[in-house]
């Protein structure tokens, strides 16, 4: 195959079945899978040394599992098709990794030429462009900053028109407003469709960004749309607070609709767990108009990611 | 999938931008040169037309074999530990580049300038000779068999020192340890030059052919196993695969 054939987007982007890598006693990541669609962003969230950076470089052929398998843009994950899988992926790592005596364009050029983009001076025009570098292009790579030198990488990952792009930490150690435009540009590749997997510690940016998230600790914990996870694994809550303690709350909130249980939370305080929310805050609301009660507010409880982070990754051991 | 040209002249152009920014490692580059040519240099013209005889018999010129020997293993040692180092390898070998294509780049880097280097600082040593030191001692220490010998021996002495020195540089961790086990290794054949220049070794056509066929399939040789040798897990990981 060779890149000017159009790519077969039947399938996944990435499929992958039961992967593990050891590093001699060490495991890595083991029994991992998952299955990312074209155009999707995919959110690799875990703690440190939990394997989200191996498992980049397994998937973008820098290094070889140990057990199981994965197509990558559709290609099988062997040794033997490491350059087609490369020409077809771009990795921006967590370290820029810039050649700092060059300059941005220098540095640009050299990837140009290594993935073999025809036309590369407007392909490395277009990626300066997008990431807003172009009035710095002939400034040395060693004089930029931190967040500047993210983007000279973030673009270098953009000459090739990547079909999947891996990006390792893309926000680490950025300040607020760089965070924000590297946000932007994700945003950007999904609506250019391009598959992004994505592994952050930022559970926000996850949530913001991500289609769908997978949560790793050596493990592969859980993978699902953020609000599923939620969903999954906390259940929904109405949070009833009225001005005076209610006489008899279990004559109002006993046998309302939608509602599994209920506890009280402090003296004018009730939690109840509802399976459908837009079903039982009426039901309550009338419940309580009905018993006289006077009602402060009634509101439904939210999980965030971060929740869902940490209820899974505090179960665990820790990482070997 | 073929061997691309193109990946490795971008390796190539990118290194030899490098090179040209570093003024420490051209000042490395500068220092043995200066080191094999001003000291020899200032003896020659003390020399009187007494020794011309003596010297006719000799091959003193060939132990100039020793800059393309030496000059290029400090840097080659550094090509691959030291890109590994700055964190700038993994990127580069998330693209498609075949390891054979990024030695070879950097191979060539290395070579190129030390070739040159060798052959200016050959040539100006024999114009020295030429213009300053006594003609009966210029005509016995410049003879075109010896002239032949340098350029000849100059590309594939460089060659096997760079081959050496890169196979040296993708198993080692430490920059520092890569260039002097470089500067260690390169010093067998600059033994090997110096005794033949001091004709402790009998310099002969056949000598020179066997040696010239050695040296040409221990470069292709080391090509394969510098290739060989490079573990893409092992130098982005710190551990073997």
């Amino acid at each position: 195959m060779t890149s000017s054939e159009a790519p077969n987007r039947d399938g996944f982007a990435l499929a992958v079945h039961g992967l593990n890598k050891r590093f001699g006693a060490r495991l890595a990541f083991d029994d991992v899978s998952f299955e990312i669609g074209y155009g999707e962003v995919f959110g690799f969230l875990g703690p440190n040394g939990a394997g989200k950076t191996t498992t980049v470089r397994t998937l973008g052929t820098l290094i070889a599992p140990t057990s199981g398998s994965a197509t990558v843009v559709g290609i099988p994950l062997t040794p033997e098709n490491g350059v087609e899988i490369r020409r077809r992926i771009a990795i921006m790592p967590e370290s820029p990794g810039l050649y700092l005596r060059l300059n941005v364009i220098e540095n640009l050029e050299c990837f140009a030429e290594l993935y073999e983009v025809p036309h590369s001076e407007d392909r490395i025009d277009r990626a300066l462009r997008a990431v807003n570098l172009a009035d710095r292009a002939h400034d040395a790579c060693g004089t930029l900053s931190k967040g500047l030198r993210q983007r000279v990488a973030l673009a270098r990952a953009l000459l090739s028109d990547p079909e999947v792009l891996f990006l390792d930490e893309p926000t680490a150690g950025l300040d607020p407003v760089a965070t924000r435009e590297v946000h932007g540009l994700i945003e950007e590749l999904r609506q250019r469709e391009v598959t992004v997997f994505l592994t952050t510690h930022r559970l926000d940016e996850a949530e913001r960004l991500c289609d769908r998230v997978a949560i790793l600790n050596t493990t592969l914990r859980t993978i699902g749309r953020p609000h599923e996870l939620r969903d999954r694994l906390f259940a929904k809550v109405l949070t009833v607070n009225t001005v005076a303690p209610l006489p008899d709350p279990g004559r109002v909130f006993d046998g309302l609709p939608a509602v599994d249980s209920w506890r009280p939370d402090g003296p004018t305080t009730y939690v109840l767990s509802v399976s459908d929310s837009a079903a039982s805050a009426p039901a309550a609301t009338r419940a309580l108009v009905a018993d006289g009660a006077d009602v402060l507010s009634i509101s439904e409880s939210h999980h965030s990611l971060e929740d869902v982070y940490f209820e899974l990754i505090d179960q665990d051991e820790p990482v070997q | 999938m073929s061997f691309s040209e193109r990946r490795v002249r971008a390796i190539l152009r990118k290194e030899l931008r490098e090179f040209r920014r570093n003024r420490s490692l051209i000042a490395g580059m500068a220092i043995i040169p200066a080191i094999f040519s001003i000291q020899p240099l200032v003896s020659v013209f003390a020399l009187q037309s007494s020794a011309s005889t003596p010297l006719s018999h000799e091959h003193v010129l060939l132990y100039m074999l020793g800059i393309p020997a030496l000059v290029p293993s400090l840097v080659a040692a550094y090509s691959v530990v030291g890109e590994r180092q700055q964190g700038t390898l993994e990127p580069v070998l998330a693209t498609p580049i075949r390891r054979e294509e990024l030695l070879l780049g950097k191979a060539l880097a290395v070579f190129l300038p030390s070739v040159a280097v060798a052959y200016a600082v050959y040539a100006l040593f024999l114009a020295a000779v030429e213009l300053f030191a006594v003609p009966s001692v210029a005509s016995a220490l410049i003879r075109s068999s010896d002239l032949l010998a340098q350029l000849c021996f100059t590309p594939l002495l460089a060659g096997w020192s760079i081959w050496i020195a890169i196979l040296i540089s993708t198993r080692s961790s430490d920059v520092r340890v890569a260039q002097q086990l470089a500067t260690l290794a390169s010093l067998p054949s600059i033994a090997l030059t110096t005794l033949v220049a001091l004709n402790v070794i009998q310099a002969s056509l056949a000598f020179a052919l066997v040696a010239a066929v050695a040296l040409v399939l221990l470069n292709s040789l080391g090509w394969r196993v510098a290739s060989a040798a490079f573990d893409r897990e092992r130098l982005i990981t710190g551990t073997k695969s």
